[in-house]
């Protein structure tokens, strides 16, 4: 596809980020919108779902939580989509290669909102959103303003969360569209309506709400109009234009920003200077053009991952000590956590009502509620005391009974009661305990990179970087500028924005100049530091890995700085191999020619690109998509793809085969199969004694007429040890209760 | 069932040349009791010591020989008795005899055992392993040495070799460590025995592994290269995090004087009705919600199981790819290992193909993991060829956990390339960190890698395990100190930065932090932060402070900041501040020229806020000052380079005429020589 595309952006105060677009390939308008709205969301700050927290919880202390969340100012997004239904915007175009249907740009304003929307409520619900239709014969606003529609469901205020609801019915407004909300033409020369001015007052009432300060306010324009004022002419022109701009800087002086979608068809290209360049405030200096790489496909837009977007927080504030009290301030993020899908609640079966839960603490010999216990204890010195006499006791709630019991116990063994004690620590001294290290990173030296062997692991690894200042975009127009090329990049598709990380300050020289000169000559010597992290929930040794800027057309890959590895301490590593080691005498070691088989192999299966962000976790998939169908009340679930799955059809090219044929030669010569099936070495006792049992559940089990006993209902005449050779011998579970056996019975015969 | 009871036998060389370390032996030693107690109270545990000045074993007393060799605690279940004994060993007076040692403890574990017991049976060997065995009665050392190997193994006992041999001192005597390292080297091939020698004091701690933990098998199967081709493997996994002992809540409602109280604390939940505060719900009155969005979503545990997402157990290999491509941070987890089948030498052999031309090749394998039938989860790993040199591991692998698409935040940070040149290092810095990384090397060629994880123990748990038993005998005790040994790991090694003082002291200076106080910096970072609104307020970020780095030029930007007047009277009272430092803090002149520049710029700053006298009395305050500190260099430096005092006709406040000012550190010149 040959795409045309012209991005216009300007930096202006911090939160307006303006671009234009001139684009004649509506699919890659649709594809640009739907990306731009996300990489939008990305780049701004929201506030963290609260069961994301979970991920930090283990990493600092409370107070630290609090502290990290220094750079969330921004915690919401409220948005509004103000889409144009003027019958312009209902001509159909030409149908393109991918699909053979007629597509109009209210459709693709329409299906880039709906797509947005199904993300975001999943990956930002808190933020609001209302959906507004100017140029249309109905209205519905606060106002009671003309040609302005605000599309909304009931239990929602106008701009409020999205729901289930409001998704459901807006993908189904389109076919209803022109019977409930109905077109029109917008400004023309007879009247005195101005419907662009009237929608972007209704806009504006609608983020009324909230605070400039915590929440980012946008309002959305999609049209395909360039020229809205074209029909009229004359002074009442002018006067409308006027008053129309003067509308949208009231707007903007009211933090709220402006940003055009602009759909423009294969015959003529939207024009923004015409009137819309005036409107957002864009000015011919501020222009950068932008040619990004054209063609993409509706499909890619939407398996869009259902990514949860986590915000860019400092997790921790580090002290790096280096040599004799030289100590630089750094900042620890978390760039790679596990995801998982969000939390669970408990509700009531029947009103479906979320349920409370409370936790108490009872105090075991006298049933007393005790509140904020302080102290905890470690059994020490004491052998294992009789388990069922103490279960006894514990049931039995009687006092005396219980004296008795214990007083049994004492009898049967004495030397237990002697020699047992409960060692009692408060949390002062727990926290004490750990409080091994003065500083919170002490630098300890330097290793060569390959003394970081693969096993020394035991977490997701924290990615540092100088601590620095958050000011606006306009003070840091300096540092952006320099790197303004590289800042304002846009993935291949369109408009990544690297966020312009928020700025540095000054203060912090020396610590970013040392930064960067350790940070250097460990790449040159190829040396990772080790350090000691004298974290308060787990101190440990950490390796830090110097990190190279990569930056790949135009995109940072990788950020420049320091990850930081916990490694293991000789407790947490396990000596398989040499434990392992001692059952099998001497072990052999492949030849030349298996290991150049072996080779050869490689190099047929061999993925070339791979990158850790290219395959999506099948199990959170689904679980969002499961989601989706449910509060949708849809019938059936769609499909994921499961990219974790090997190339089967790749695995059976040819040359494959035949490498793996030649690889298995050489390594089992003709009996390979003979090998992987039964040539196991000798079975181990415990799998021979299963195998005994199974066998002996199945002679035993064709003694009965299992049909029959559930028939009559007499398999509860069984005994238990009866019914389980059925269990066996068919291979399912064998434990539970009777009933649960006998049911479990039942549902394998299909009755 | 009763788990199987493990024996352990302790054979300690406290022979002369050992007590050095032996404090640290004790430590190890009680650790390892103390963590028996805990989590394998049915363990047994007996100590033999070795090169001690009494003898009494049984073996003496039978047979004759084997002087020097007491069995300090007979074998038997481990108990506070044992601990106490293992905290004061007795030094010994003489050279100790390793072999001895082992056959007294042989004999005692063939005694007490015999083929009764059906646990492990271990024999663990601590020694330096520097004094001379004596000549067996018949046949060769190697002989005798082979023959209780053999009798060991036949014995299905396994034994563990911890030679230290620390800083090696003059005495050591080469030919004999070479004699007794061959020695042991049989014992190492004939038994499965684990040798180890180590340099640091610290290694001793983690070189003894403290708690035997049973290992099982994450997946044993297939490990599916492709539909036709699968390789018998068994997993386990490689590293797991030791964490804190787990303790329980501790309840003191029950009376004092009930001693069989359990002072437990039971945690109860209760899931209660949002709308009826009373009403209880038990678990088949509830049913789980997603949120989606603001609404959350019912679905029961049978709906549930019949959408959600079901792998098919197996472990598959979806290709081979450059090791590049996959980058050390991005392991997400703890490690598995991936062994061949025991007994299987087809598995064995594929995988050591697989494992060597990876190795060659550099490249990295990826997989997907189902471990377990019915698990709704698969991860996807990394798989990277661990190549074994001794003869009787075979070649492996270890898998790292590597993130799905949704597990990475692409965060974006500033590129250093943009950053202004004063953030960037100079060639000269960039030299001292250099210098520093390389000297500061913690795995120095032909020795020991310090702090190596394999030996490097967790000093939390020792302190915490230490504390335990204090408290025990005293239930009021405080919190022991970090013992000093393992302080090694927390802090840097003292010694290694007095060696390397003068790169380090140069590593500092190049970047101008000398005696920087540290909470200097931390106040500096709250001022900063409380002025941070009303900078944006002003929509510019100016600077506000001057630095170690550009001073000058901060001067300059902060003199001519025009939101208030007080910016102009801190810049003159900070510029004052940072030559005097300058001057004060210069070893032979180095500082002056920075020093002089500065003067400079506040000469012309003071003329152009019409602040003479603010610069004169200043210059002569530090003329006066270098007089009286013997840095009267300074004034000379000044003089050459016809710095004058603020004139009239320069300014109008000033009180000084042309000829005075030009006139002042000419004068004073002669007045110090």
């Amino acid at each position: 596809m040959d795409g045309r595309v012209a991005i216009l952006l300007i930096v202006r105060p911090f939160k307006s980020l303006y671009f234009v677009s001139n684009i004649w390939q509506p699919l890659s308008v649709l594809g640009l919108a739907q990306q731009w709205l996300d990489e939008r969301k990305e780049k701004l700050q929201c506030k963290m779902e609260l069961d994301a927290d979970d991920f930090f919880r283990d990493e600092e202390d409370q107070a630290e939580a609090q502290e990290s969340l220094l750079e969330g100012e921004l915690s919401k997004e409220y948005v509004v989509y103000l889409v144009d239904a003027s019958p312009k915007m209902f001509n159909t175009l030409f149908p393109t290669q991918e699909h053979q249907k007629l597509e109009s740009h209210f459709h693709i304003a329409i299906s880039c909102i709906s797509q947005t929307l199904k993300t975001q409520i999943i990956t930002r619900s808190y933020d609001q959103v209302a959906i507004c239709f100017f140029n249309t014969r109905e209205k519905k606003n606060l106002q009671d303003l003309k040609s302005v529609f605000v599309f909304n469901v009931p239990e929602r205020e106008f701009l409020d969360r999205p729901t289930a609801r409001l998704i459901k019915e807006f993908d189904q407004l389109e076919e209803s569209f022109s019977k409930n909300i109905g077109s029109q033409h917008g400004i023309v020369s007879d009247t005195r309506e101005n419907s662009l001015y009237n929608a972007i007052w209704a806009a504006q009432a609608l983020l009324r709400k909230g605070s400039a300060k915590t929440v980012d306010k946008r309002i959305l324009l999609f049209t395909n109009d360039d020229d809205p004022f074209g029909s009229i002419k004359g002074a009442a022109k002018s006067d409308m234009i006027r008053m129309t701009l003067q509308r949208a800087k009231d707007a903007q002086d009211l933090g709220i920003s402006i940003e055009i979608l602009p759909l423009s068809c294969p015959d003529e290209v939207f024009k923004i200077s015409q009137f819309y360049a005036d409107l957002i405030g864009l000015e011919g200096d501020d222009l950068v053009d932008f040619m990004p790489e054209a063609g993409k496909k509706l499909e890619d837009m939407n398996s869009q991952l259902r990514k949860r977007m986590f915000t860019k927080r400092i997790v921790k504030r580090l002290k790096f000590t280096i040599v004799n009290g030289v100590s630089i301030e750094l900042n620890s993020y978390a760039l790679v956590r596990h995801t998982e899908p969000g939390a669970v609640t408990w509700l009531d079966s029947v009103t479906n009502l979320p349920l409370k839960i409370e936790r108490t603490f009872i105090c075991a010999d006298t049933g007393a509620v005790v509140e904020n216990p302080t102290k905890q204890f470690l059994p020490y010195k004491k052998k294992n005391i009789n388990c069922t006499i103490w279960g006894i006791a514990i049931v039995a709630e009687n006092r005396s009974f219980w004296n008795l019991i214990i007083a049994n116990y004492l009898f049967w063994d004495k030397s237990v009661i002697e020699g047992g004690q409960n060692i009692t620590f408060s949390m002062e001294q727990l926290s004490e305990i750990k409080r091994i290290s003065t500083g919170q990173l002490n630098l300890l030296g330097f290793k060569p990179l390959s003394c970081l062997r693969d096993y020394y692991n035991l977490k997701p690894s924290s990615f540092l970087y100088p601590s620095y200042e958050i000011t606006s975009a306009r003070d840091m127009i300096n540092v952006v500028l320099v790197g303004f090329k590289q800042v304002l990049t846009f993935q291949k598709l369109g408009l990544r924005l690297i966020g312009f990380t928020n700025l540095v300050s000054k203060g912090t020289d020396s610590s970013m100049c040392i930064f960067i000169a350790l940070h250097r000559s460990m790449i040159q010597l190829n040396r990772f530091a080790v350090a000691f992290s004298g974290s308060s929930s787990r101190p440990q040794l950490v390796a830090l890995i110097a990190q190279e800027e990569v930056i790949q057309s135009g995109i940072q890959i990788e950020p420049p700085g320091m990850h930081m590895i916990y490694l293991p301490y000789s407790d947490d590593i396990r000596l398989v191999e040499e434990r392992y080691s001692d059952t099998s005498g001497m072990v052999t070691k492949a030849s030349s020619d298996q290991i150049k088989r072996a080779a050869d192999l490689i190099k047929r299966v061999d993925l070339k690109d791979f990158s850790v962000c290219q395959i999506s976790n099948p199990a959170l998939q689904r679980h969002y998509a499961v989601l989706q169908a449910l509060a949708l009340e849809e019938d059936d679930v769609p499909e994921m793809k499961d990219e974790t799955l090997p190339d089967e059809e790749g695995l059976a090219r040819p040359g494959v085969v035949r490498a793996v044929e030649e690889f298995k030669t050489s390594i089992y010569g003709d009996n390979y199969d003979e090998q992987n099936e039964h040539g196991i070495g000798k079975p181990t006792e415990a799998s021979k004694k299963r195998k005994a049992m199974v066998e002996f559940a199945t002679t035993e089990c064709k003694q009965y007429d299992w049909g029959e006993l559930a028939d009559t209902g007499k398999l509860k005449d069984l005994t238990v040890v009866e019914l389980k050779y059925y269990l066996t011998a068919h291979n399912l579970p064998v434990s539970g209760k009777k009933e649960a056996i006998i049911s479990r019975i039942l549902s394998h015969m299909g009755k | 069932m009763l788990r199987k009871q493990d024996a352990l036998l302790l054979l300690l060389d406290v022979g002369p040349s050992m007590h050095s370390v032996l404090p640290e032996i004790e430590k190890a030693c009680s650790l390892l009791v103390q963590k028996k107690m805990i989590y394998s109270k049915n363990d047994e545990v007996g100590i033999v010591l070795f090169g001690a000045e009494d003898t009494d074993n049984e073996l003496t007393t039978e047979v004759g020989g084997y002087q020097h060799v007491v069995v300090l605690k007979k074998i038997k279940v481990v108990d506070g008795d044992i601990l106490e004994a293992l905290q004061q060993l007795p030094r010994g007076t003489t050279d100790g005899d390793f072999l001895d040692a082992v056959i007294v403890g042989m004999d005692m574990l063939i005694k007490k055992f015999d083929q009764t017991n059906k646990g492990k049976k271990r024999l663990c060997l601590i020694t330096n392993a520097q004094c001379p065995i004596k000549e067996p009665y018949e046949g060769t050392k190697e002989e005798q040495v082979t023959i209780i190997a053999k009798q060991l193994t036949a014995h299905g006992m396994k034994m563990e070799s911890i030679i230290f041999r620390g800083k090696l001192g003059q005495d050591a005597n080469r030919e004999i460590m070479d004699e007794n390292d061959h020695l042991l080297n049989i014992f190492s091939k004939e038994t499965s025995t684990r040798l180890l020698y180590l340099e640091n004091p610290i290694s001793l701690f983690g070189a003894l592994r403290t708690r035997n933990i049973t290992l099982v098998t994450t997946f044993r199967g297939d490990l599916e290269i492709s539909p036709k081709l699968s390789i018998k493997v068994m997993v386990y996994k490689k590293t797991a995090e030791e964490k804190f002992p787990t303790l329980k809540k501790y309840s003191d409602k029950a009376p004092s004087n009930d001693q069989y109280a359990t002072h437990e604390l039971k945690i109860d939940y209760e899931y209660k009705s949002s709308e009826d505060r009373d009403k209880v719900l038990s678990p088949d009155q509830r049913i789980k919600g997603y949120p989606y969005g603001p609404q959350i979503v019912p679905i029961s545990r049978s709906e549930w199981d019949a959408v959600k997402f079901q792998p098919e157990k197996g472990v598959k290999v979806l290709g081979f790819t450059d090791s590049s491509n996959v980058f050390r941070h991005h392991y997400m987890k703890d490690v598995y290992v991936f062994l061949p089948q025991p007994g299987n030498t087809g598995a064995m052999l594929a995988l050591s193909a697989l494992a060597r031309a990876m190795k060659e090749m550099d490249k990295v394998a990826i997989l997907r993991c189902v471990w377990r039938k019915g698990q709704s989860n698969v991860s996807i790993g990394v798989l990277t060829p661990n190549l074994s040199d001794k003869e009787n591991i075979p070649d492996s692998f270890y898998l790292n956990v590597i993130p799905f698409a949704e597990d990475v935040r692409e965060f974006q940070f500033p590129s250093f390339s943009n950053f202004p040149a004063s953030w960037k290092p100079n060639g000269q810095q960039l030299e001292a960190a250099a210098n520093l990384i390389k000297t500061l090397d913690l795995a120095p060629h032909g020795q020991a890698e310090v702090l190596l994880p394999d030996f490097t123990t967790n000093p939390v748990l020792e302190r915490f395990y230490r504390f335990l038993e204090l408290k025990s005998k005293d239930p009021d005790v405080a919190v022991p100190p970090i013992d000093d040994t393992l302080k090694k790991i927390t802090e840097p090694d003292a010694d290694l930065l007095l060696q390397n003082k003068s790169v380090i002291d140069s590593f500092c200076r190049s970047f101008e932090l000398k005696g920087q106080p540290l909470k200097k910096s931390r106040r500096l970072w709250g001022e900063k932060r409380s002025s941070t609104n009303d900078v944006i307020e002003n929509a510019s970020v100016k600077v506000e402070k001057i630095g170690d780095l550009t001073p000058a030029q901060d001067f300059e930007a902060l003199i001519s900041r025009r939101d208030s007047p007080d910016w102009v009277v801190k810049a003159i009272k900070e510029m004052k501040n940072r030559i005097f430092d300058l001057v004060e803090d210069s070893h032979e002149g180095d500082n002056y020229p920075k020093a002089f520049e500065c003067l400079v710029v506040l000469r012309k700053g003071c003329i152009l806020e019409q602040e003479p006298k603010q610069f004169n009395d200043f210059l002569k305050h530090i003329c006066n000052f270098c007089r009286e500190n013997r840095l009267h260099t300074f004034c000379q430096y000044l003089a050459s380079k016809d710095l004058t005092l603020i004139s009239k006709t320069e300014a109008v406040d000033s009180d000084v005429s042309d000829e005075e000012a030009r006139s002042f550190l000419v004068e004073s010149e002669p007045k110090v020589e």
